[in-house]
């Protein structure tokens, strides 16, 4: 009986301990929660938000994805920034003149822009920081963007020294730039990341770590990061040497990295955060709350079809592929999040021509589903080819939401089109890549995001041996429409426009591709958050205006 | 003694020679570029990037280089966290994870073998049943649905800790609980056995003969001689969880080195992959170092230097 009550003893004391290990720090806990449980008496300035991933990069020229994008769109300034209603607002530009040919601009700018150690941004900072970025030694993964300025392309290729860039700075606060081809668009390229100014002397002072931690970056935007914690998060602060600090409400940002959805929308639940992005298996639950709201990206996805393929060859099978599944119930049942059905190539709410109308307006649906018409065709398609039997291969990405619709699509199109069977192949993001640049596919889900704010972005994906285009097909008269939207036209931006229509209309009357949706995000945000702006492109988002009320 | 330790020394290193081999030359195999805009690229934008990289060079001559650098101690400069050394990235992320692995190996440990030891006494009684149920669940429910869990109910609905973050003790204790119980639960389950065995053996029966009393023989022999399978399990474990673990630290938002094994990977992250598996295998290589030294320690009759008497 002693011996059981010994054991017993130890036991308890063990748990014991470690309960006391765990209440000890409970008191500190509490502090730290009082502290950080305000939201509810919320006036101070502080917004507290969550990203899904560490920032990779803060050096601009080497930044390649959205985390970077954003801070960068938020921390730092290029010439011109994008406004509220996502059209470039002046940065540290104040104005800009074009010439007659639409291939110079001159670029103004305002004498009261600073960098966060006190130098003045100058023209100069522009000058260095667009050769640094087409230096092939910066090995910059985006320096085709600038690839419409002078010699840009033959500086990146190592064909001419950088000091033949068509970027001067004609004094300190003058910007002249010389374009190529006189791009109309090239005003709201300069809100890129690629496009920003950096402190010549800065960077050259930081060598190999510039942009890597919070004081080995220089900032000149709304704010300035004050701390950054690899892999944990990073904090921002209102920034006192912006020139338009008047303007920007809130002081402090927090930022927390939480890979795992579950959790984020659990530090929502708890007050944690002021605001959290859902994946679809969240929509459900939180649809009818006051606080969800949902927005439009211009990104598409489809299925890329191989025109070599000895089914998709036939373009009447091409087009029954797309017309026999139903996107609707894709995009409501699966997806869930205010993704829409696309019916078209270039995103909605996205680009408007010289007229002020959307392009979408314009086109409006040019593939719709119709499984009746999409029999039709496919009846047809398979006497063509004479034969009533086909198996093709899905290339598909290997996440869940890849995973489900890929299913999806599987089941639509064998239960539409008899005689078809679709085999799924899954493969990891590089891989699936690498296989569709081969043509190593019949049918591939796949998707484009803009580079820059024009229907081009997308339509010229799609030219002869374009090497995005991937799908083997070719017209000489699309051809022809993108090149002379590209040269001839710029003079006349509507009958540029018109081209771009007509090219679109033209994609699918023979449909190398088969549009499903364009994508949508699904987020909680506090009531209290207001005016945080999100983009269309470049940094997903712009917290210079938003605050806490 | 020594010559055993150099000898196990040379071997070391030639292990993690031929690991590393073995892994470069299997991630060249690994389709796609590190390149994270690879979509956007042209081809030839593509040859400009990689050859400032030298990756246009052929493998073997990657393969020299890469181990020129080693012997170095250069383990490049990663590409997703873009020319971020890697020694620098290994080493900002090894702190939480060696942190909760270790908190989850000492509590778990602990936990682990008053458990085992108690059902070994209790054998077949109420006390060796609970016991067993509470290993045979530790082992088999998923560590992330236990996660969650936790989460769910002690960070959201009783509030009582943290549900994620990173920001001090009161932040390990929930990531500590879900690591430990696959911990409990394989030591608990190694301790009932082996105290089972050695209870029944001859030299117990001898001891209890001469009349020494039932504590004295459980913590003096009986204890003792079970402790071997456990420390063969230790090693690996300790290299396992104090190396961090993707789906937990994912949970709680710890800034630890897991995730890196699996996202360098699909990222054709080479510098980060070697450096990873370098890191883990030499880490491992010296568990199983000590492992081997501390038989010796546990119990006199391993000998490690084997004939050499």
């Amino acid at each position: 009986m002693k011996k059981k009550l010994s054991l017993f003893l130890v036991l308890l004391l063990a748990v014991t301990t470690f309960l006391a290990a765990c209440g000890g720090n409970n008191d500190t806990a509490k502090d730290k929660d009082g502290s950080a449980n305000k939201p509810d008496e919320k006036k101070e300035q502080v917004l507290n938000l969550l990203e899904t991933q560490e920032i990779p990069t803060l050096d601009p020229a080497l930044a390649t994805d959205e985390v970077s994008f954003i801070v960068l769109n938020n921390v730092m300034e290029g010439l011109y920034r994008l406004g509220k209603d996502n059209k470039p607002l002046p940065g540290v530009a104040e104005s800009y003149e074009v010439s007659q040919d639409g291939k110079v601009y001159t670029f103004k700018l305002r004498k009261d822009a600073k960098w966060s150690n006190g130098d003045p941004v100058t023209a100069h900072d522009f000058v260095f920081a667009w050769r640094r970025v087409l230096d092939p030694k910066t090995a910059s993964e985006y320096a085709y963007i600038m690839y419409d300025i002078k010699n840009a392309e033959e500086i990146n290729q190592g064909k001419l020294p950088v000091d033949q860039l068509g970027v001067k700075a004609l004094d300190d606060y003058t910007l002249q730039v010389e374009l190529k081809n006189p791009v109309p668009y090239f005003v709201s390229l300069t809100v890129f990341s690629s496009f920003m100014p950096q402190n010549e002397k800065f960077v050259k002072s930081q060598g190999e770590k510039y942009g890597l931690e919070a004081n080995t970056t220089l900032y000149n935007g709304p704010f300035v990061l004050s701390e950054w914690k690899h892999e944990q998060g990073w904090t921002y602060k209102k920034n006192p040497n912006y020139w338009d600090k008047d303007n920007v409400k809130l002081e402090t940002i927090n930022v927390k990295v939480v890979k795992d959805t579950a959790t984020a929308v659990n530090l929502y639940e708890t007050k944690k955060v002021d605001r959290v992005g859902l994946s679809a298996e969240f929509v459900d639950k939180y649809k009818n709350d006051k606080n969800f709201h949902t927005f439009l990206e211009p990104s598409i996805f489809w299925l890329r079809m191989n025109t070599k393929n000895e089914l998709l060859k036939n373009v009447n099978a091409r087009k029954a592929i797309a017309m026999a599944v139903d996107k609707e119930a894709l995009v409501n049942t699966l997806l869930n999040n205010g993704t829409v059905p696309a019916n078209y190539l270039v995103p909605k709410d996205f680009v408007q021509g010289p007229n002020g109308k959307d392009f979408r307006e314009e086109n409006g649906d040019l593939i719709k589903t119709d499984v009746k018409e999409a029999k039709k065709l496919w009846e047809q398609a398979k006497k063509e080819l004479g034969k009533d039997k086909f198996t093709i291969e899905l290339l598909n990405y290997d996440d869940d939401v890849a995973k489900k619709i890929g299913e999806y699509l599987k089941e639509q199109l064998e239960k539409n089109l008899p005689g078809l069977t679709v085999n799924i192949k899954q493969q990891p993001f590089k891989q699936k890549l690498e296989l569709e640049s081969n043509m190593q596919y019949d049918l591939s889900f796949s998707g484009w995001g803009p580079d820059y704010q024009d229907p081009m972005t997308f339509i010229d994906l799609w030219v002869t041996n374009s090497p995005h285009n991937q799908t083997g097909w070719s017209n000489p008269e699309y051809d022809k429409l993108v090149k002379d939207a590209k040269t001839t036209l710029l003079s006349d931006l509507q009958a540029r426009w018109d081209a771009m229509l007509k090219a679109e209309k033209l994609l699918f009357e023979e449909v190398p591709i088969a549009p499903l949706y364009q994508r949508g995000r699904a987020y909680l945000q506090r009531e209290y958050v207001k005016d945080i702006v999100i983009h269309p492109f470049g940094g997903d988002f712009s917290f210079k205006w938003a605050y806490i009320e | 003694m020594a010559r055993y330790v150099m000898k196990r020394i040379v071997y070391m290193v030639i292990t993690l020679f031929i690991i590393a081999t073995v892994t470069f030359f299997l991630m060249k195999l690994l389709p796609g570029s590190p390149l994270q805009n690879q979509e956007k690229l042209t081809p030839e934008q593509r040859q400009i990037i990689l050859e400032k990289y030298g990756l246009n060079d052929p493998v073997p001559v990657q393969y020299v280089r890469y181990l020129g650098n080693l012997l170095k101690g250069d383990l490049g400069v990663s590409f997703q966290y873009d020319n971020r050394p890697v020694t620098e990235l290994i080493g900002e992320r090894i702190g939480p994870s060696a942190q909760l692995g270790f908190q989850a190996i000492v509590f778990g440990t602990v936990v682990g073998l008053l458990l085992g030891i108690f059902a070994a006494i209790r054998h077949n009684t109420w006390g060796d049943y609970t016991a067993t149920v509470i290993s045979v669940l530790g082992i088999s429910i998923p560590s992330f649905v236990l996660a969650g869990f936790l989460q769910y109910f002690i960070g959201v609905k009783l509030q009582w800790l943290p549900v994620a973050f990173w920001e001090g003790f009161e932040y390990t204790i929930l990531p500590t609980l879900a690591l430990s119980v696959s911990v409990i639960a394989n030591i608990a389950r190694f301790m009932r056995t082996e105290m089972l065995e050695v209870l029944s053996s001859d030299y117990i029966l001898t001891a209890r003969a001469k009349g020494i009393s039932n504590a004295a023989v459980i913590v003096r022999h009986a204890i003792r001689n079970s402790l071997i399978p456990i420390i063969t399990i230790l090693g690996p474990m300790i290299v396992n969880l104090m190396t961090g673990t993707l789906v937990i630290e994912n949970i709680f938002a710890v800034p630890g080195l897991g995730e890196q094994f699996v996202r360098s990977i699909s990222l054709n992250d080479y510098p980060v992959i070697m450096g990873t598996t370098l890191f883990y295998s030499a880490l491992l290589i010296l568990a199983i170092f000590i492992v081997d030294i501390l038989y010796g320690v546990v119990d006199p009759r391993i000998r490690l230097a084997g004939g050499n008497k």
